[in-house]
């Protein structure tokens, strides 16, 4: 029996089944709910969880196809080869156009799955109408998979072997966990859009049930995208040798711009609930999130940008604009016919408020978003109108985004200072003066490092400012906790977190965000680089590090072959370690794969790339840089994920049980000590 | 509505009023001036003094022939052409390994008034298409003094 009977029969089967189910569920919900037909609904989520494990057995016969090789499925013959290593075969699934539409497809279906299955008592219309929307989703990527995009096509004749996958996605582990991240917080917005509509069509979109509903969904799903654009920067400063991690490439920035919409919401959310305000507007950025991850994918997807991730070429593009006029126009229809609904009730009561400063966060991120949009679509609509091409420089979005993140880094002081509705003189003057004092500390240090540029001074000033705000509302909290239940420090601290999971989730968040702009601020201001050709024994220096070349070398490995150079570190007169960048020289492709190595400490990596090399081996260029708190970033954004984890769950009455059991614990220990 | 709460609103509006105006102005006046092109040789050269000295992106080939590196000073000059023109590039540091006449490259930088354009970034073309290397193309045949 032929090998793609198996492996094609069942992925391609599965997908073509699951269209029936989806089909079933969209009619089942409005049929259902029209004629009060509760087994109708229930059929509905079965066809959810139908479609989750028909594509799961899809993805799990292109996994058997890429391990056991089997070049007769497309896809297998498109990115596989016997070379290459188990670990890169399977991470492979999302290395190229189709094998990434499935695992987007397979997340989307997860996603759904756990939405209805964890709502599923949950009385009213708005489950229903969500359930509707995910599977309206879905539908959309199974006719990609059945389509454009279809990874299963049968290759005949079958090839004995393939070229393997693109190289810089098999150079680096860190494949493996940025774009699973990205996929999970990309697809993930597809939740509060498929709720937000749910809400529209139920009637509910005036009640803060949805909102409350979405904002959970919306943590987990910002967290895993936080996560994935910190490693998509890692691996970039891992992989591409360039020593930068940030270069606003069409890609980042694609990544980027549901972050900042969802950032937004994440804040006007609150604004909604507490006061009744923004409806509309939350349903906006909603619904703008999911269409930035669909054009995002769309840009990144259909190979109208060129860059590592765009993998082909084809008819894939008009179906991602169909798809995004279609959510764009029937959004809009709903939102009309809700407008009475999303009216605003509540009202501004006063200027110095934290409405007002949530108010001013969401223009300032909007204004963020509007920036990269334009500076990421111009080059698009400029090719297409007047037929040149052209690109939009660095330069732009770090002149507009600079004014714009420094005023987001001081809101974030600003904001948790304020109460809700009206602050008093008095408020404001305990609040916002004793800040200062850590401006002006991160400033002595900005002066001391050796920044000399306005907006890195500004960055790390704002950084303070912001800083010490969000600490003394923890001290505050935790001061007023011991005076009143007699606990210790750290119990008053963990009790106070546990008490309100969301709000100090989002301030540890905060400080997350503090690292990341304190790296970016100093190594964008400070870093340092030289570039020599070096014979063994010779030396170069960079900043208070020198590097001694030993030797060039080469080897073979089973994928690729292999050409490094061996350099010690010396500071002053003592070797402190030994560092070796290399160059991957994959079958596939004519130009070798830099492969930098960096050393790091805690206030910045040594990262040295080698650049070139006499083929003899007798002497190599090296380039060494100097990277100033750059590991802040890769730290920072791991308290941006935990600052995520600690806001998405609830604060149940029950939940709080068990942290609060930890908590006592730690409490007991600390007044023994 | 009592007057404070007119007030409010009205510094609010303001408030959002200004940030506006300024966002729009900066965004169009940024994004004139940082349009970066992306010519071919020819292209460039076309449009005379008008381009000197501005940012721009250059495409072509390697002219055969035309590649000298100076390991030590790290200097690298060479010309892009696309058949009808040709530009001198220089560029500092180490031109890429597999750097070869008539390869595809973009250089990105500023044409100068010496008829030499600065390259401050040079990219290589990559072309996705799978070709199998030549005989004597492989690292193993190029480097095989290292790779034993």
């Amino acid at each position: 029996m032929n090998s793609w009977m198996i492996n094609g029969l069942v992925g391609h089967g599965a997908l073509l089944v699951s269209l029936p189910f989806i089909a079933l569920g969209l009619i089942a919900v409005p049929t259902g709910l029209r004629r009060s037909r509760p087994d109708f609904i229930a059929i509905a989520y079965g066809s959810v969880y139908a479609n989750f494990f028909l594509v799961t057995a899809s993805a799990i016969a292109m996994v058997i196809a890429l391990v056991t090789h089997d070049f007769s499925v497309s896809y297998v013959a498109q990115v596989g080869s016997r070379a290459t290593p188990l670990f890169y075969t399977i991470i492979s699934l999302w290395g190229a156009l189709e094998g990434s539409i499935l695992f987007w497809a397979w997340v989307l279906a997860l996603y759904s799955f756990l939405v209805v299955w964890l709502n599923r008592e949950r009385p009213g219309t708005l489950v229903p109408y969500a359930a509707m929307v995910l599977l309206g989703v879905s539908l959309f990527f199974a006719i990609l998979l059945l389509g454009p995009a279809d990874p299963f096509k049968a290759v005949f004749p079958v090839p004995t072997d393939g070229p393997g996958p693109n190289p810089l996605l098999q150079n680096h582990i860190l494949m493996a966990v940025h774009p699973p991240l990205l996929y999970l917080g990309y697809v993930g917005m597809s939740v509060p859009f498929a709720f937000a509509v749910g809400a529209l069509l139920s009637g509910e979109s005036d009640s803060n049930d949805w909102i409350r509903l979405t904002r959970n969904w919306t943590v987990l799903t910002w967290g895993f995208l936080s996560a994935a654009i910190i490693a998509g920067m890692w691996w970039s400063y891992e992989v591409l040798g360039w020593g930068g991690y940030w270069a606003w490439d069409p890609v980042e920035n694609a990544s980027f711009l549901p972050w900042l919409t969802a950032t937004a919401f994440l804040h006007s959310a609150m604004v909604q609930e507490r006061r009744s305000m923004l409806r509309l507007w939350n349903i906006n950025l909603v619904v703008g999130t999911f269409v930035l991850t669909i054009l995002g994918t769309f840009l990144t997807r259909s190979g109208i940008i060129s860059s590592v991730h765009a993998f082909t070429t084809g008819t894939i593009g008009y179906y991602f604009l169909a798809f995004i006029a279609v959510v764009l126009i029937s959004t809009l229809v709903l939102v009309a016919g809700s407008s009475e609904r999303l009216r605003t009730t509540g009202h501004l009561d006063s200027a110095a408020s934290r409405e007002t400063v949530f108010l001013f966060n969401n223009l300032f991120l909007t204004a963020f978003m509007l920036t990269v949009l334009v500076g990421t679509l111009f080059p698009l609509v400029a090719e297409a109108v007047r037929g040149v091409k052209v690109s939009v420089g660095a330069p732009f979005f770090n002149r507009m985004s600079l004014p714009i993140i420094a005023a987001l880094l001081f809101l974030m002081g600003v904001g948790p200072a304020l109460p809700w509705k009206s602050a008093s003189r008095a408020e404001l003057r305990t609040k916002l003066v004793p800040p200062s004092v850590g401006a002006a500390v991160l400033t002595a240090i900005a002066l001391m490092m050796g920044i000399r540029s306005f907006y890195g001074i500004v960055v790390f000033a704002f950084v303070g400012y912001s800083a010490a705000a969000n600490a003394l509302e923890f001290f505050i909290g935790a001061r007023a906790r011991r005076g009143a239940h007699g606990e210790g420090w750290i119990t008053a601290l963990l009790r106070l977190i546990a008490a309100n999971r969301r709000r100090h989730g989002g301030y540890i968040a905060h400080f997350g965000v503090f690292f990341v702009a304190l790296g970016i601020a100093a190594s964008s201001s400070l870093r340092t680089e030289r570039e020599a050709t070096l014979k063994p024994g010779e030396t170069l220096s960079v900043s208070g590090y020198t590097v001694r070349l030993k030797q060039v070398w080469g080897r073979e490995e089973v994928q690729r072959s292999v050409v490094g150079a061996t350099l010690e570190v010396l500071v002053g007169d003592n070797v402190v370690g030994t560092l070796e960048p290399r160059m991957n020289f994959y079958p596939m492709s004519q130009q070798p794969v830099p492969t930098p190595e960096v050393r790091s400490g805690m206030f910045g990596d040594l990262y040295l790339n080698l650049m070139a090399f006499r083929p003899d081996g007798s002497n190599a260029t090296v380039k060494a840089i100097y990277e100033p708190l750059v590991p802040w970033i890769w730290f920072g954004g791991g308290v941006v994920v935990f600052g995520a984890v600690v806001g998405a769950f609830p604060t149940g009455r029950r939940r709080v049980a068990a942290p609060a059991v930890v908590a006592a614990t730690v409490g007991r220990q600390d007044t023994a000590a | 509505m009592t007057s404070s709460k007119r007030n409010t609103k009205r510094t609010i509006i303001a408030g959002i009023a200004i940030i506006v105006l300024t966002f729009g102005y900066l965004l169009y006046g940024g994004l004139d001036k940082n349009v970066v092109f992306f010519l071919t040789p020819q292209e460039l050269l076309a449009k005379g003094t008008s381009a000197l000295d501005k940012p721009v992106r250059v495409g072509g080939q390697v002219k055969p022939g035309s590649v000298k590196w100076d390991d030590k000073s790290l200097d690298l000059r060479f010309t892009i052409t696309d058949g009808s023109g040709e530009i001198a590039v220089r560029s500092k540091g180490a031109p890429p390994q597999m750097f070869r006449d008539g390869m595809g490259v973009v250089v990105e930088g500023r044409y100068g008034g010496d008829g030499v354009f600065n390259s401050t970034n040079l990219i290589v073309k990559h072309s996705n298409e799978y070709r199998p290397p030549k005989a004597g193309e492989s690292p193993r045949a190029m480097y095989k003094t290292l790779i034993k």
